[in-house]
């Protein structure tokens, strides 16, 4: 028997799961026209790599991301690219983004694929730039690229994976039914990540309200050290955090992740994907996601095409569009309400809820909190949700902040059980919201004042350069009057022309002179880096200098842009440009004065 | 189709806060039914006509506030500061005594501080509080005699006494309480001696142990339903009984464990009147703190203190102390080392 740990709090909602797993996951048709968008992964959105009117086969690349981290899309099917065009996609707030359409030929004919009956036989690297090039990021929610999250830091030993398939939200069966019909897969797949990572345990975490998905599990896993550990059914016991903190006793470090402390978390689902991206070479462009709700006679899960437009999954599921009061994406504990039923299905979608009044409710008004305390009884992460609440209501981010407010996972069991019926969560994404905003501003106005102290030393500096070569300028031409009158005191005829040309010629040397001292210092500058080589103090002192010289220009141009923009923090920036020109001016002397010194030594 | 924008959670637990209130006042029903099977009619009288006392204040305190009255009276909230305040006022309290203190718990404690969740102050104990320090005899000759039972007032005669001031009827119904006979009687006598008084009885003290008892079994209830968390009852018994072994011992001397724990106040206290969420420490730790300060408080001033019982006072006190404790008693939160005490930008 595997030791298990509790975590703190948690709620038993009515679980709703029994509706949607009646039916097998059924094939979804295929949808007049689908809609793929650039960013449903963690990371760069992706950037199309065909055209309008392209001509795609199955499984084929359509978006890569060039540089930083994400993975690539892949046509669903084959088809027509229709068009590329910002179109609604899956987000809270609604908005559009960028997608590519693509207009099935219904043939569904795959491209060429390159399958890996053993993957023992390639490089760790060539399995993991494989599964990036299926495009599969984690099917569970947030979307992180799978790849990135089975390459680890290389001084972090992975002593767990931990497959989650506890799919503790009411309502989603995806998860479950997926463990039920395609438990071998997933355990293929759980093999290949277990061979990159090579971790001391495998576990995967079934909540014991699916006796099924654990029964298949267990055969599918039977001989292997593969661990089917079954664990409580309770609320949010499928978050990452709270899941890794059941299996091993162990937390993850605020702000840190989970291989932090040597675990890492996959989804089931994105071990049928990794399977098949191996041992079929298909890219990722299908999912299980269920359609459930007292909206829809026929509740179930679809295996359906990336894509797919939300409408042509109720359609299949028979919607009714009188009955329903909301429809939620993901679960209802953390889904969000959508708009339009036109957005697609991503490799996140996971549920679809068509819900009717009584089965979802509108909450009653929102009544005085009176501290019953309920929140922090319920809340995994052990945070305090009424302060938070307090803080975030009267805009006191600072304390709201020290309340340890960014570890908050939105789970909304606070908001679950709260008597008054606060929203509680709401208020907290708010918080997080507005502090982020603030930080971002305070970053802009940094940036600012840097610029302009940088210009309003410039400025100053010029200033005093011109008044010395004005003081320079007028001391030469005292020195010629002088010397003009001492020769005409002397008897040569010729002496005045002479002594103007002298005049001039003076000038004209001291002027060479300044030029000489500019560039003197630039050679010295060369051939002190020359000499650093060997002397390092030397060297160090240099690159002092020329780091306080580059910060110091940065901070002049700033100080410009600011003076130009007639920003309100010019004294400032001239402050700091002041202060840097003092620096440098440190750094100068102290590099002479260790050059001497080094001459010395070399003349002793 | 039209289709709700709503965030997320979109499932709710069904137990709204007026849910909460009326699940409390069910649970003082064994000790209402305790006190009146023992103390005769008065305290029912009492709970009736503070509870509508109270509802008739809240009322009239939101109109003039401009709030929504009915959406306000339904949390029950003001239901069950009448409805403590009638189970703690002597049996025979006259009408204009429960009046001046429901009426101050709700105007005064309650709605001037802004109402519900925003009173720094338990309601029902300011009420409590007041009315003992201003009418001192009308609060502790008015006690009912569990003694008297056989040939106790009946109903239309508890009601002439609360309403129509028949105080001179009242004497012979009446006897300091079993604290009060102890604590005032201890310093001359012996245990044995005292205990040979009738307002003790058999057990511990006639009608109060049972009356403590139904409190006790209520205050379970609302421990088991999740409405309450043990932390408080539990502390605050622990820290009267260590104070009441520590320096009491000595019965001759000082009044037993035994009347501490079933003689006075101290289940109602600490099950529904310390455990009131709004004026409570919030955290684990911080209700233990509290709970057990409010045990010390109930302890010394009993023993040490002029009043015989002292829920209200250290219930009172402790409110004073909350928002200090609940700044040094935050949990830990996941994934941190150690909880963050204090004020931000102070030390801690």
């Amino acid at each position: 028997m595997t030791q298990l740990w509790s975590f703190p709090g948690g709620i038993h909602p009515a679980e709703n799961k029994h509706q949607s797993t009646s039916r097998p996951i059924r094939p979804a048709t295929l949808p007049e026209r689908l809609v793929l968008p650039l960013q449903q992964h963690i990371g760069e959105p992706a950037e199309p790599v065909v055209e309008p009117g392209d001509q795609v086969l199955k499984g084929q690349k359509i978006a890569d991301v060039m540089a930083g981290i994400g993975v690539p899309v892949h046509a669903p099917t084959s088809g027509t690219i229709a068009g590329i065009e910002r179109l609604p996609v899956p987000h809270p707030s609604g908005m559009a983004d960028w997608c590519i359409v693509l207009e099935p030929d219904g043939n569904d004919t795959w491209c060429e694929l390159s399958p890996v009956a053993d993957y023992h036989s390639l490089d760790r690297e060539a399995v993991l730039e494989r599964i990036r090039q299926a495009g599969i990021s984690g099917m569970g929610g947030a979307g992180f690229p799978t790849n990135v999250k089975l390459q680890p830091p290389r001084d972090r030993k992975v002593s767990t994976l931990i497959l989650n398939g506890a799919e503790c939200e009411p309502y989603i069966t995806a998860d479950d039914m997926t463990m039920r019909e395609r438990a071998n897969e997933i355990q293929k797949g759980l093999k290949i990540m277990a061979w990159i990572l090579r971790p001391e345990r495998c576990v995967v975490a079934i909540e014991d309200n699916k006796p099924e998905a654990i029964e298949a599990m267990r055969k599918a896993t039977e001989g292997t050290h593969t661990e089917v550990v079954v664990i409580a059914t309770r609320y949010p016991s499928g978050g990452e955090k709270q899941l890794i903190q059941i299996l091993t006793g162990m937390e993850v470090p605020s702000g840190g992740i989970p291989a932090d402390i040597g675990v890492i978390c996959q989804n089931v689902g994105t071990a049928v994907a990794v399977s098949r991206a191996v041992f079929r070479g298909e890219p990722l462009i299908s999912r299980v996601t269920t359609v459930t709700g007292d909206g829809v006679s026929e509740p179930g899960n679809f295996d359906t095409l990336i894509g797919t437009p939300i409408s042509h999954l109720l359609t299949l599921a028979g919607f009714d569009p009188e009955r329903i009061n909301r429809l939620i994406l993901g679960g209802p504990m953390m889904g969000y309400t959508l708009e339009d039923t036109a957005v697609p299905v991503v490799k996140t979608t996971n549920c679809v809820i068509a819900a009717t009044e009584p089965e979802l409710s509108t909450p009653p008004p929102e009544q005085p909190c009176i501290r019953c305390g309920m929140c922090a009884e319920a809340c995994p992460m052990e945070l305090l949700p009424q302060q938070l609440f307090w803080h975030a209501k009267a805009r006191d981010f600072d304390r709201a902040e020290h309340l340890n407010l960014f570890d908050c996972i939105e789970c909304g069991v606070c908001s679950y059980v709260c008597p008054s019926s606060i929203p509680l969560v709401q208020y907290y994404r708010y918080a997080k919201g507005e502090i982020r905003t603030q930080q971002a501003e305070q970053l802009k106005a940094d940036r600012a004042r840097v610029r302009f102290e940088a210009r309003q030393a410039r400025l100053e500096r010029e200033q005093e350069e011109k008044e010395q070569r004005r003081q320079e300028r007028a001391r030469a031409a005292a020195e010629a009057q002088q010397r003009k009158q001492a020769e005409a005191e002397k008897p040569v005829a010729d002496g005045d022309a002479k002594d103007e040309r002298s005049a001039r010629t003076a000038m004209v040397q001291q002027a060479l002179d300044r030029k000489k001292a500019g560039a003197g210092t630039a050679a010295k500058a060369a051939t002190t880096a020359e000499a650093s080589a060997e002397k390092p103090d030397i060297g160090a002192l240099e690159k002092q200098l020329n780091q306080a010289r580059g910060k110091l220009e940065t901070m002049e141009s700033m100080l410009e842009e600011a003076r130009v923009a007639e920003a309100d923090n010019v004294e400032k920036l001239e402050r700091a440009v002041a202060k840097n020109v003092d620096r440098v001016k440190r750094a100068e002397e102290a590099l002479t004065e260790a050059r001497q010194q080094l001459e010395t030594e070399a003349g002793e | 189709m039209s289709l709700v924008q709503q965030s997320s959670p979109h499932a709710h637990r069904a137990r709204s806060t007026s849910q909460v209130m009326l699940i409390v006042m069910l649970a003082t029903l064994p000790g209402l039914l305790a006190q009146t099977l023992f103390f005769g009619w008065g305290n029912l009288i009492n709970v009736v006509w503070c509870v509508l006392l109270a509802l008739g204040a809240e009322a009239t305190m939101l109109m003039l506030r401009g709030k929504p009255v009915s959406f306000f009276l339904k949390d029950n909230t003001a239901a069950v500061t009448g409805l403590l305040l009638g189970l703690s006022l002597p049996q025979f309290t006259p009408w204009w005594v429960s009046a001046v203190a429901v009426i101050s718990a709700i105007v005064l404690a309650k709605q001037l501080y802004g109402g519900l969740g925003a009173n720094p102050f338990n309601p029902a104990m300011v009420g409590y509080a007041l009315v003992l320090v201003a009418f001192p005899v009308a609060m502790t000759t008015n006690w009912a005699e569990a003694a008297m039972l056989a040939n106790a007032p009946g109903f239309g005669e508890t009601l002439n006494i609360i309403f129509a001031g028949q105080q001179t009827a009242v004497d012979a119904y009446t006897m300091a309480t079993p604290l009060d006979e102890y604590k005032h009687k201890i310093a001359s006598h012996t245990a044995q001696e005292v205990l040979q008084h009738p307002t003790f009885g058999a057990g511990v003290a006639r009608g109060w142990e049972w009356v403590n008892g139904a409190f006790l079994l209520g205050g379970l209830a609302l421990v088991a339903l999740r409405i309450i968390t043990w932390h408080i009852p539990v502390s605050l018994l622990a820290g009267l009984a260590l104070m009441s072994l520590a320096f009491g011992a000595n019965e001759d001397v000082y009044t037993p464990l035994s009347l501490h724990l079933l003689a006075g106040g101290t289940m109602l206290g600490a099950f529904f009147i310390a455990t009131d969420p709004v004026s409570a420490a919030t955290s684990h730790q911080g209700k233990l703190i509290y709970g057990a300060c409010i045990g010390v408080l109930i302890y010394t001033i009993r023993s040490w203190g002029n009043y015989p019982d002292a829920v209200a006072f250290s219930v009172l006190l402790m409110n004073f102390a909350v928002p200090f404790i609940d700044h040094y008693t935050p949990p830990r939160t996941y994934g941190h080392h150690k909880p963050r005490r204090g004020i931000p930008g102070k030390t801690g």
